[in-house]
């Protein structure tokens, strides 16, 4: 078991550009079900392998796909999320940086109105069961299938994560990049709980930031509802208020989003919180032993 | 990205929202002149800066130093003034030495322009804003009875006192949520319609500009029963300025950091902070993360910086330029994660800007990923001709490492 992909994850690409095709091959040669991408107006030919279709509705219907990987610019990403949304697509993963925050309001309005999909991301390494489906751009192989969930809404750091994890012989059961806008189709307490769910999934290592409270709500999630071990690590203590760390979504402003509030709500839920971004493998072990 | 708070007045005007008449001087003389043609009467000076606190800061006459004490002026950014010659003293404060905030830092900014507008007298001063809620991921207008204040103090002590209408990103502020917001602040109903005009106003700039926060604290009414926005602070979504060239064009150069701007030409985000280590990260998380491992290890980080998910010897280059650029900075941390982008590659980028920039200051690399053990090779062979370098085998050991060689 895993969570939200897995070998019969059918992916379609939209947006085949030069990052794009790259990683739908990465995706491709780490196993992925590839079926197809989408560039309006190159509808019936192919790129690289890849059969091309003018729209998400056409390429659902012609080969099932049921989740779509989003490397469109940042301009248009918003408009082809929402396509994929009313094509139907179940899970959307939308790789892109720099969407205009209300476009993606506008997005999560539209999504609201089909409870079917659900997006991950924008602005996120995506989404990777081990061995089985990655559709993202994290490197597939310091992956490794095991019993723990990783959630972050970073994309580096989460690799950095899971280097740890896998040199220690703990392997993963998914990996979920959440993403670093401010607005999220996913957030931390949607992994928690479909963790939570999962029998494959025995601890989970939840990586968070400055900005906004999805931390806080997350600590108040896990005290309640929670039943197996969570490890947390908090990037930005030593980051200025009102400056925007390079994720769009990482700023401290109006009083709220610092790393110390976050760290102090998940040590209230009972969270082993890692000191050190170097501890982020041992802290999950220690969790594990509690 | 800021603006000034006179653009963002014009902003909210050219949007149908009452405004105290104002002009913008740019030098004392110009000061007086606006003086004049406002009719004389009195006027608030108002030092144009991005920072906040204006009210409360002080303009710095003297620095301590050979020529004595420091000396401080005895009004701040924002000044009531009555008379012609008053008008002129200010101003020549005002334009002449650093307005220092409690965010300027204690260099202070200088101030270039200076708003000066009629004064308004004050019956009731609100609190009113948009900004975007995370969790509803709508843009929501909050407003606030106690206007003039902190408002992060009110929200922390009493967050009932805050009014709040989610808005629908395609429609703005319906005419019931301004009518519910503005009886609910208690004004009267020969205000009312002002009020809402002044509401649907903010929100409409916010919606048509993509803003990240639009705010007008105080709006404030006056005795005559006028609703006006006295002072306004906008900020706007860096992601939607390709879509507003009209926006980009208020950009005020002078008043953002030299180095973050020449880095954002070159595709990296660099913040500078007041610490001693620089870092040169990929990713903004893995870069948060190796700041706040210095400050674990003892250490002080000088800066910020993501030099994004492909590493290039061009990036890599402005990087270390950037960095070493600060007399202050006496150690360099280098942590990449090479996922898709190979350590291999990145270790050449790295000697190539060794060579290039020289590394005038212990420089500790650690790198870890795609091609690691070749990455290794590289950096040590390269160790003869680039004598600061250092390698780490992890985050604990690279910043160990550097804090010490920071300390020596």
């Amino acid at each position: 078991m895993s969570i939200l992909v897995d070998r019969n994850t059918r992916v379609v690409v939209q947006g085949l550009g030069k990052a794009g095709t790259f990683h739908a091959q990465q995706c491709r040669d780490y196993g992925t079900h590839i079926v197809g991408g989408v560039v309006p107006g190159k509808g019936g030919t192919v790129k690289e392998g890849f059969p091309l279709f003018h729209t998400v509705a056409e390429a659902v219907r012609k080969t099932g796909a049921n989740a779509s990987m989003v490397f469109v610019p940042p301009a248009a990403a918003a408009d082809a999320i929402m396509e994929a949304a009313d094509a139907g697509i179940t899970l959307i993963v939308a790789i892109t940086e720099g969407i205009p925050v209300l476009d993606m309001a506008r997005a999560m309005r539209f999504l609201r109105d089909r409870p079917q999909s659900r997006l991950i991301g924008p602005n996120c390494p995506g989404v990777i069961t081990p061995g089985q489906c990655k559709i993202g751009i994290m490197p597939g192989y310091i992956h490794k299938p095991g019993p723990v969930g990783v959630v972050s809404r970073s994309g580096t750091l989460t690799y950095e994560g899971v280097h740890q994890l896998t040199a220690l012989g703990l392997g993963q059961s998914t990996c979920v990049g959440i993403g670093g806008d401010p607005i999220a189709g996913t957030s931390f307490v949607d992994v928690l709980r479909m963790f939570n769910d999962d029998p494959q999934t025995e601890a989970i290592l939840m990586m968070g930031e400055i900005g906004g409270t999805a931390e806080e709500q997350a600590a108040d999630y896990i005290r309640k509802y929670v039943t197996k071990p969570v490890a947390a690590f908090i990037a930005g203590q030593t980051a200025p208020p009102g400056k925007r760390m390079g994720h769009a979504g990482a700023i401290i402003s109006g009083g709220s989003g610092a790393a110390s509030e976050k760290i102090a709500a998940l040590r209230a839920a009972g969270i082993v919180v890692a000191d050190s971004p170097a501890e982020l493998g041992a802290t999950v072990q220690r969790a594990m032993r509690r | 990205m800021k603006i000034h708070e006179y653009q963002a007045k014009e902003l909210l005007a050219a949007a149908g929202a009452a405004v105290p008449r104002g002009i913008l001087a740019t030098t004392p003389a110009a000061a007086q002149q606006a003086f004049d043609q406002l009719g004389g009467g009195p006027v608030v000076l108002k030092a144009q800066i991005h920072a906040g606190g204006r009210g409360k800061g002080r303009f710095l006459l003297q620095a301590r130093g050979p020529g004595g004490e420091e000396r401080w002026s005895d009004f701040g950014g924002v000044k009531y003034v009555r008379t012609r010659d008053e008008v002129a003293q200010v101003a020549e404060v005002m334009f002449r030495y650093p307005l220092v905030t409690k965010q300027t830092g204690p260099e202070g900014q200088r101030v270039s322009k200076v708003l000066v507008q009629e004064a308004a007298d004050i019956a009731r001063e609100i609190y009113a804003a948009v900004v975007v809620d995370r969790a509803l991921g709508l843009p929501v207008l909050m407003a606030c009875a106690e206007g003039g204040v902190e408002i992060e103090e009110v929200a922390a002590r009493s967050p009932e006192k805050i009014l709040k209408a989610a808005l629908n990103p395609d429609v703005g502020l319906l005419p019931c949520q301004a009518r519910r917001l503005v009886y609910d602040l208690d004004f009267t109903p020969e205000q009312a319609p002002k009020a809402e005009a002044l509401l649907t106003a903010l929100c409409r700039v916010f919606l048509d500009k993509d803003c990240s926060l639009a705010e007008i604290n105080p709006l404030v009414v006056t005795p005559r029963g006028e609703v006006l926005a006295l002072d306004a602070k906008m900020t706007f979504d860096d992601n939607a300025l390709f879509r507003h060239p009209e926006i980009e064009a208020l950009r005020d150069l002078a008043e953002e950091n030299p180095a973050e701007v020449r880095a954002a030409k070159a595709g990296l985000t660099y913040i500078s902070l007041p610490g001693n280590i620089g870092c040169v990260v990929n990713g903004a998380g893995l870069a948060m993360s190796t700041m706040d491992i210095i400050k674990y290890h003892g250490g002080e980080p000088a800066n910020f910086l993501d030099v994004g998910g492909g590493v290039t010897a061009e990036g890599a280059i402005e990087a270390f330029r950037i960095i070493l650029a600060d007399p202050r900075v006496k150690g360099v941390l280098v942590n990449i994660f090479g996922g898709i982008a190979k350590c291999d590659l990145i270790a050449e980028a790295l000697v190539q800007a060794g060579r290039e920039v020289g590394f005038r200051v212990p420089v500790v690399v650690r790198l870890e990923g795609t091609n690691v053990e070749r990455a290794r090779e590289i950096l040590a062979a390269a160790r003869s001709e680039l004598p600061t370098m250092q390698t780490a085998v992890d985050m604990a050991d690279a910043a160990r490492k550097v804090v010490a060689a920071a300390a020596a």
